[in-house]
């Protein structure tokens, strides 16, 4: 629900570089997004699509990298994938895990001209 | 605009004054809550195979031509957001201020819990209060007839505060050393979790009214909180609401967060409450002077 603002930023940060790097045009924007962010992709692309009408990234795809969950369970102490905070550790059966990825919400790079 | 909740190009109000914007680029966009960041230093990637994104997708920039060019970027999405909290920390720790980020569903009796706690804690400490809603100043209202300092957000169709906000909020607030800071976030149990303000502990209310499933259908916010109020206590002999299956789901996503189980209208538990805001601010003073 909160993905307009996250377009917003994604926007903010390609205008941030175009004043930097100086390019006029935006091909394509690639993100990093954890499987635990809290991120519709979906409706990331859909505002996206909005906020970027009449800005140097109109052009812009959305290139989006899903970055698996994972973690260390804190009673077995062995790495575990997550995919949702509600999962327990399938060797022990604790819930206690500490995530070690899949929470990112990064702009890696831009495809530019 | 948003389909699902509302979230639009809209206008933010503090105490019913737009907040100001500070960069409009473009006019379409009325809605830029953030301004630019300082200057990074952006490296252009010159040659391909140090491009970390050809190594994970290969095959993946077949649309790159040679008309264009890649630049690596390597940022937070919220990186702004989180540069705001960060200032926001440091002029919290610089006052002594301890901020508390209250979040729950709307109708889980925030208000009147705060109400409640101002009332039991304006003897031992100088309180201000934060109030985000999408509309009204009601809840301001609310506030300010205990006597307390409050500011009202109007996030327009904005779903959450941001740290920007609070940023703008404080420039407006004159908040005493070594006060208590509450701030109400909108009512609303997943977007407000992705956005730190630079409070200290994130608080979040579940009243016994709502199913007891929630921390396991919003596990985002219960992932994000430091402490559980069960509110509305009172009410269970009314209802067939299951406290101890509740706490087992929070404790599913978040398995040291603390539960006290309260009731603000007849105020059992407050004292617990009001114990765990003293041990926390303590905690949160001494680990500053170190």
């Amino acid at each position: 629900m909160h993905e307009l603002s996250l377009a917003e930023n994604i926007l903010q940060l390609i205008e941030d570089a175009a004043q930097q790097q100086h390019f006029t045009q935006v091909e394509a924007v690639w993100l990093e997004i954890g499987q635990l962010a809290c991120v519709e992709h979906e409706s990331l692309r859909f505002f996206f699509n909005s906020v970027k009408k009449d800005t140097i990234a109109q052009e812009a795809k959305l290139e989006i990298i899903t970055i698996t969950g994972q973690g260390i369970c804190d009673r077995c102490h062995q790495t575990i994938a997550v995919n949702s905070y509600d999962m327990a550790c399938p060797r022990c059966g604790g819930y206690a895990v500490t995530i070690t990825q899949g929470e990112e919400m990064r702009m890696n790079a831009l495809e530019v001209k | 605009m948003c389909t699902t909740c509302g979230c639009g190009l809209s206008q933010i109000r503090i105490n019913n004054k737009p907040m100001r914007i500070q960069r409009q680029s473009h006019q379409s966009l009325t809605y830029r809550p953030l301004r630019p960041s300082p200057a990074q230093n952006h490296e252009p990637i010159k040659d391909p195979a140090s491009n970390p994104l050809k190594a994970k997708n290969p095959g993946r920039r077949d649309h790159q031509t040679s008309e264009t060019r890649m630049i690596k970027i390597e940022r937070d999405i919220l990186a702004e957001n989180n540069r705001y909290a960060t200032q926001n920390r440091h002029y919290f720790s610089a006052h002594r201020i301890f901020a508390l980020n209250l979040l729950s569903s709307p109708g889980s009796g925030k208000t009147t819990l705060l109400v409640q706690t101002i009332q039991m804690l304006r003897n031992l400490y100088p309180i201000a209060v934060i109030e985000g809603d999408q509309q009204t100043d009601h809840d301001a209202t609310r506030i300010r007839a205990t006597g307390a300092p409050a500011v009202q957000i109007n996030t327009g169709k904005g779903c959450h505060l941001d740290a920007a906000m609070i940023d703008r909020a404080l420039q407006q607030m004159h908040i005493e050393n070594n006060s208590v800071l509450f701030i109400e976030n909108v009512g609303n149990l997943v977007c407000p979790a992705s956005f730190d303000l630079g409070e200290a502990h994130k608080v979040i209310i579940l009243s016994v009214t709502e199913g007891e499933d929630k921390p396991l259908k919003y596990p985002d916010m219960f992932q994000a909180a430091d402490l559980l109020l069960l509110n509305k206590c009172d009410l269970l002999p009314h209802l067939t609401f299951d406290t101890g299956l509740a706490i087992e789901y929070a404790h599913r996503i978040n398995p040291s967060l603390p539960v006290i189980q309260i009731s603000a209208t007849h105020g059992s538990g407050m004292t617990a409450w009001l114990e765990w805001i003293e041990a926390c601010r303590r905690a949160t003073a001494g680990a500053l002077r170190q």
